[in-house]
């Protein structure tokens, strides 16, 4: 069927500059560059840019450049061209439209429309660059109370475990298989450095990284892929995945392509068959199932291992958290409306799903109304972009934030968001050996550590600038936080005061 | 608590009488008794206590009176566990090793996700059985339920081995489970009797069993009839039909990009 889609990029070749060394053949794993046999030159296909700036970021004579393709549609606010395209790609094959990453659209970003307070005369600011500054976060149930014996002052009461991490930024749950070996070590020695955690996603711990366990945190998902003792002995805690922020309420498939021969061995699923996690846990129809398969995990690491749950952020989620941390949850990870993923059907990652900033603000206030805040550690996720989107999660009650896109940004990712097809040029959302080889796991570490202190560094920043030296001073403190442009009800939800108030 | 009723710590023969013990300090005791060298638990008056099993890590020997809780051997690496009556839901929930054998009923979804191992149960089960059982290599878990079984049998089924009886169907009675197999993409399921088309998950292919079938169904009925005291001969001379997935990808074609 001759395919109506028009071309999305156009690949732009500065002749002039062109020596035709096939760096961007070789680079390209989409095939949009080519060596034509005939001429002896170096041309492009159009058609086949995803515009992920690999050919521009290796090519030695700086003479490539992408640009979006000028080619528009008449201007209609309804009829744009992504929809007419994506009825296109509908008509041409009767199927879903599937894609990468996480929710491009339009949807209010609450965290640009929070500000940080900072410290002015009546509160001295702190220099976090000569002063000890605290952002060391320890994550876990507390309990209610503490008793001490009076004759040693030694700690009587038994403290369920506590995880830990140096900053309150870990990574998000990506797994083998949507995401490669390399990229999955580069997280894993990232995280054992910065003394922070990873998640390995429902894909299995491939052997190799074992050694990283004290900074690993295993999922338990619906597919129960690669789950077994040695997998929840190996890990610092356990996460069951109810939902995913891009894809609430239904599972996955990683396909048969994906399935390598060490994907294969680290799921324990045969090559080449698809992964199909159905979309519940077949033994979790109610909140007292969900306490089942966490007393489950705990008593299949004897009491030893905190246990997380993630759902996405929909919309009773205050009410069903609530019932989470009363079903035994140590942690709970909330994963908003902009939630990236390897692969989901577009339609429901731009449509369902509630932002993380109104979802964190709900279940803090519902948990502290309850009384059990101090019973669970909250994870916020989705979309954050940076430490000032960190900061914002803290005041609004978050413990930690896990990061997925932002430290696949960081290992190389452009955010081109064609994760599903297994090319990533860049060798992150790929099992192509010929591809995850360009991540160097060394480099991938470092520039992953880099990250982590960059962002440190400038929380400890605004912290110093509030007049706070401890992170844990600004947990839930929303009074740090003003909103400009929001309504009377969003300002109600997220519990902060109108700037000027 | 724990000493009172730890009779023989550190014998190879324990006995432990469950009665009014929350299912922590059960488990908890369990996980003593094999660590002082217990190679076979006998468990008197168990009610509903869960997870009985899990985190043991060795092949010791369970015997159960009574009705153990859910999750009975979830996550389960080793222990062969007899069970004196009847289980309830999640036997076998994520099963890597180990042996589960029910003189009774179970509940639902019987060895969901298991990765390995066997359970024999003796008459039915419920809903759900064997949901997404997978297998890798020689990791491969066999279920053979005695009796019949309710809805979404076989569901998602990714690997091993799912024999079902059906001797508690009276003369003339037909296995009455609908969407068997739906979803299924490995692994394989015997039923013994037959069913209607309809009954069939649309990614489930029918098949006589070829004689290596056959042989397999020799060695699982043979195991069962030993365990439960009853005619293998007998059992087998009724026909099996196989039940197959038609695609290892059943849900290729769904997506574009």
């Amino acid at each position: 069927m001759k395919t109506f889609l028009p071309n999305k990029f156009i690949i732009e070749r500065n002749h002039g500059r062109c020596i035709h060394c096939q760096v961007c053949v070789n680079q390209c794993s989409y095939e949009a560059h080519y060596l034509d046999p005939f001429s002896g030159e170096v041309k492009s296909r159009d058609r086949n840019c995803t515009n992920c700036h690999r050919c521009v970021a290796f090519c030695p004579t700086e003479a490539l450049a992408i640009r979006c393709s000028p080619l528009d549609y008449v201007p209609n606010r309804n009829w744009t061209g992504e929809v007419i395209e994506d009825i296109i790609k509908q008509s041409e094959s009767g199927a879903m439209v599937l894609t990468g990453m996480g929710n491009d659209k339009d949807h209010p970003i609450y965290w640009d429309k929070l500000l940080l307070n900072a410290s002015q005369v009546t509160n001295p600011s702190i220099d976090p660059l000569r002063e000890p500054m605290e952002l060391r976060t320890t994550l876990g149930r507390k309990p209610d109370r503490l008793a001490y014996d009076k004759a040693t002052g030694r700690l009587i009461t038994k403290l369920a475990p506590q995880l830990t991490i140096n900053t309150p930024i870990i990574f998000a749950a990506m797994s083998y298989g949507a995401i490669s070996l390399t990229a999955h070590e580069s997280l894993a020695r990232a995280a054992s450095i910065a003394g922070t955690l990873y998640n390995t996603g429902e894909g299995g711990l491939h052997k190799s990284l074992y050694k990283y366990g004290a900074n690993t945190i295993v999922q338990v998902a619906s597919g129960r892929f690669g789950v077994h003792p040695e997998y929840l002995d190996a890990a610092a805690a356990i996460e069951i995945k109810i939902g995913q922020g891009a894809k609430p309420g239904i599972g996955g498939h990683l396909p048969g392509e994906k399935v390598s021969a060490e994907v294969s061995v680290t799921r324990m699923i045969p090559m080449g068959t698809d992964a199909l996690s159905p979309a519940p846990h077949h033994d979790i129809y109610s909140i007292e199932d969900l306490a089942q398969l966490i007393y489950a995990l705990k008593e299949a690491t004897n009491y030893t291992k905190p246990v997380i749950v993630k759902i996405s952020a929909v919309h009773n989620a205050a009410a069903i958290a609530s019932g989470m941390v009363r079903a035994g949850a140590d942690m709970i990870c909330l994963d908003g409306l902009r939630g990236s993923t390897g692969a989901a059907p577009k339609i429901i990652r731009d449509n369902v799903g509630i932002p993380i900033e109104l979802a964190l603000a709900a279940v803090d206030t519902r948990l502290r109304q309850e009384g059990i805040r101090n019973q669970t550690s909250i994870i916020a996720s989705g979309g954050i972009r940076n430490s000032g989107d960190v900061i914002k999660a803290i005041a609004l009650g978050a413990d930690a934030v896990a990061i997925g896109t932002a430290a696949l940004v960081a290992l190389g990712c452009t955010v081109c968001q064609m994760c599903h097809t297994g090319k990533c040029p860049w060798g992150i959302a790929t099992t192509n050996l010929a591809l995850t080889k360009r991540i160097n796991p060394d480099i991938g570490t470092q520039r992953l550590v880099n990250l982590l202190r960059g962002w440190s560094l400038e929380i400890e920043d605004m912290l110093g600038g509030m007049g706070i030296n401890a992170l844990e001073s600004l947990r839930g403190n929303r009074l740090h936080l003003r909103g400009v442009g929001l309504t009377d009800t969003e300002l109600e939800i997220l519990g902060v005061k109108m700037a000027g108030a | 608590m724990t000493k009172k009723l730890a009779k023989g710590r550190g014998d190879r023969q324990v006995k432990i009488d469950a009665l009014g013990l929350p299912y922590r300090e059960l488990n908890a005791l369990l996980r003593e008794a094999v660590a002082g060298g217990a190679e076979s638990i006998e468990l008197t008056n168990v009610y509903g206590q869960r997870y009985i099993g899990t985190d043991l890590m060795k092949p010791v020997r369970l015997d159960i009176h009574g009705t153990p809780g859910n999750d009975l051997g979830a996550f389960m690496e080793g222990p062969r566990i007899t069970v004196h009556g009847n289980g309830q839901d999640g036997i076998a929930n994520t099963m890597n090793e180990g042996e589960i054998i029910v003189h009774g009923h179970a509940g639902d979804i019987l060895a969901m996700s298991a990765r390995g191992g066997r359970v024999f149960v003796r008459d039915d089960v419920g809903y759900r059985a064997a949901i997404h059982m997978k297998e890798y290599g020689e990791k491969k878990p066999l279920v053979v339920v005695g009796g019949t079984a309710q809805d979404f049998l076989g569901e998602y089924m990714a690997g091993g081995v799912l024999v079902v009886l059906g001797l508690t169907l009276k003369e003339g009675e037909r296995h009455r489970a609908s969407y068997i197999g739906t979803g299924m993409h490995g692994g394989v399921i015997f039923l013994r009797g037959a069913v209607e088309k309809h009954q069939l998950g649309k990614e489930v292919g029918v098949a006589e069993p070829d004689e290596a079938d056959r042989k397999l169904l020799r060695t699982l009925v043979g195991q069962y009839a030993e365990y439960f005291d009853r005619d293998a001969e007998e059992i087998l001379k009724k026909d099996f039909i196989k039940l197959f997935p038609l695609y290892l990808r059943p849900y290729g074609r769904l997506y574009v990009y």
